[in-house]
């Protein structure tokens, strides 16, 4: 897809863009005396694709770990869905429809690609243990069904050779690919993507932000989007977020950010990859 | 040369003399292993699970031992007894979760070891309050009269324990590979945080293993209960698991059935075969010894994980 293109879709996108979904205020984490966090505001609107960006350390990891509950932060809240919380747990976050894929892979090694992204329909399953380990019934009828999405979202992401072979064997961007189809089959609300083409070819980058917005649009996924590549960054999101040491720098769609004199003064002489 | 001859060549020459005595003595050495490989599996399930070496699980064989055959002492009959000690092993596991492992979570492993050894004294002393430290005879009817098959006699207490054990492995195995709780478990094994963003809870997790790992420690309990009294010593049992454990590979499930399958056997071929030469009450110390040699050839075991450690 040509950058042309992907301007377009980006336009013809921001008509879809709803209310706020998630807004963090003032959150601040701290990590004994070192200061991950400070004082840090902003807002996710529906269907939005919203890019956190900063240098490293800026603590962009340490903001989706407080938005899924990995993380409790010391100060602030976070509201979701309307519902104004406290501090947010990884269970009730994916519940409630917050799924997200790590920096460093974490994907179940041991287990076959199929596995891996049928994990991510756990929480959908109603069978009780005992009817799972009889695999009578309505846990037959379950197992078959969540089979069948899972087929869709291996077929949307094209992994279809891949199915059964365990993700410890496969090339680093396939794992990433796997990691994402894990997130999609919870079939979320909001996508956390930490750094999701990080180390990819240039094929599979562009294969993955093809994935991304393709998510976007059909499914109406709200995204956010840990990257360090500027050219991706600034061609798919529609606004975002920057992070430095910590507190906020600045806040608006790529081209109100990228002419931001604090953030051209925090990145100059900095070589991102 | 002499003495090479008579430990390396003689033994060999004895059970090539006698081929179906050997093939006894195997048969009755690996059906003693699958009853090791019960004890093992409760450790793997566990450690994969949470990590955590459980150092109760012998402790939670003779506890439940002592429970069932409690209720059988006081005229329950075997079903409900085996029902009634099922509950007491799950409420032990939701105890074990809320009270130990809850509080202790994120806490180095060595902390975690170290609380599953108060777990130990708490259980000994609990059981044995509760029912009192006699010897006590278990009977569920298992004849023990040996049969003879294509010549060869096999005991059939051993062989009803190893059907009764191998079963229950294989319904382990098939629950674990085939099952949404299953995949869920195996999940939490890989990556505790890939498995809390799909929204798997921990707590809940662990809850399951501990009732596994109690379900499996009642049944080893009973077998071996059956064969040798219970007593404080069934508590030991796992000492023998742990060669078991080292010779499989601590994180695998085929390797605690296989750790044991080799345990047994090796040890009764050894006793047999060996003991004339060697002096002798070999059984007693091979699993260990051919423990401490995998430990220095092949430390992760036969099929556990290689593990890398960045310094």
């Amino acid at each position: 897809m040509s950058t042309v293109e992907q301007r377009s879709a980006a336009v013809a996108r921001r008509r879809e863009i709803g209310e706020v979904v998630l807004a963090v205020e003032n959150v601040e984490l701290r990590f004994g005396g070192v200061t991950a966090l400070a004082d840090v505001s902003f807002d996710v609107r529906r269907g939005e694709i919203r890019a956190i960006i900063g240098p490293n350390g800026a603590g962009k990891s340490s903001m989706l770990n407080v938005i899924n509950g990995f993380y409790q932060p010391q100060q602030g809240t976070i509201v979701w869905k309307g519902r104004r919380l406290r501090r947010m747990r990884p269970h009730f976050a994916a519940k409630s429809g917050i799924a997200r894929t790590f920096q460093n892979i974490a994907l179940f090694r041991g287990m076959t690609t199929l596995d891996n992204i049928m994990t991510g329909r756990i929480l959908k399953m109603r069978a009780s243990l005992l009817e799972q380990a009889v695999y009578f019934g309505r846990a037959r009828r379950e197992e078959l069904e969540h089979r069948a999405f899972v087929e869709k979202i291996i077929d949307f992401l094209e992994i279809q050779h891949i199915r059964t072979t365990p993700v410890g064997k496969l090339p680093y961007g396939l794992q990433k690919r796997v990691e994402l189809a894990r997130a999609l089959a919870m079939e979320p609300e909001l996508l956390l993507l930490d750094e999701p083409m990080a180390g990819m070819n240039l094929e599979e980058k562009e294969d993955m932000v093809r994935f991304i917005l393709d998510v976007n649009e059909e499914f109406g996924t709200t995204v956010i989007l840990i990257e360090h590549d500027m050219g991706v960054v600034m061609d798919i999101s529609d606004r975002v977020v920057v992070l430095d040491h910590g507190r906020l720098l600045a806040d608006g769609t790529p081209d109100e950010v990228s002419r931001d004199p604090r953030v051209i003064e925090a990145y100059l002489g900095v070589v991102h990859d | 040369m002499e003495v090479l001859d008579l430990v390396l060549f003689e033994p060999v020459r004895g059970i090539l003399d006698a081929p179906l005595f050997f093939v006894e003595v195997l048969i009755g050495g690996l059906m003693s292993g699958v009853m090791y490989a019960l004890v093992a599996l409760g450790f793997v399930l566990i450690f994969k699970a949470s990590g955590v070496f459980n150092f109760a699980q012998g402790s939670m064989v003779l506890f439940a031992a002592l429970f069932f055959v409690g209720f059988m002492d006081a005229g329950v009959p075997m079903w409900l007894a085996f029902l009634l000690t099922l509950a007491v092993m799950v409420v032990l596991a939701f105890a074990v979760e809320r009270m130990v492992l809850r509080p202790l979570v994120n806490q180095p492993a060595i902390t975690l070891f170290m609380a599953t050894i108060g777990i130990t004294f708490f259980l000994d002393g609990l059981g044995q309050a509760i029912w009192g430290s006699d010897v006590r005879r278990l009977d569920v009817g298992i004849p023990e009269d040996p049969i003879i098959v294509a010549d060869i006699f096999i005991n059939q207490f051993d062989l009803f324990a190893a059907v009764i054990c191998g079963t229950l492995v294989a319904v382990l195995a098939l629950f674990f590979q085939y099952t949404p709780t299953g995949r869920a478990l195996r999940a939490v094994a890989d990556d505790h945080q890939a498995a809390m963003s799909v929204g798997i809870p921990l707590s809940t997790v662990w809850t399951i293993v501990w009732v596994v790992a109690g379900i499996v420690g009642l049944v080893a309990g009973i077998m071996w209960g059956a064969k040798l009294g219970v007593q404080f010593n069934l508590s030991l049992i796992a000492l023998k698991a742990l060669p078991a454990l080292i010779l499989g590979g601590l994180t695998s499930v085929p390797g605690a059935i296989v750790g044991g399958l080799v345990i047994g056997a090796g040890e009764k071929v050894a006793e047999v075969f060996w003991g004339e030469v060697l002096g002798g009450a070999i059984e007693d110390w091979f699993a260990y010894v051919l423990a401490m040699v995998f430990l220095l050839i092949r430390p992760e075991g036969l099929f556990g994980e290689k593990i890398i450690e960045r310094v």
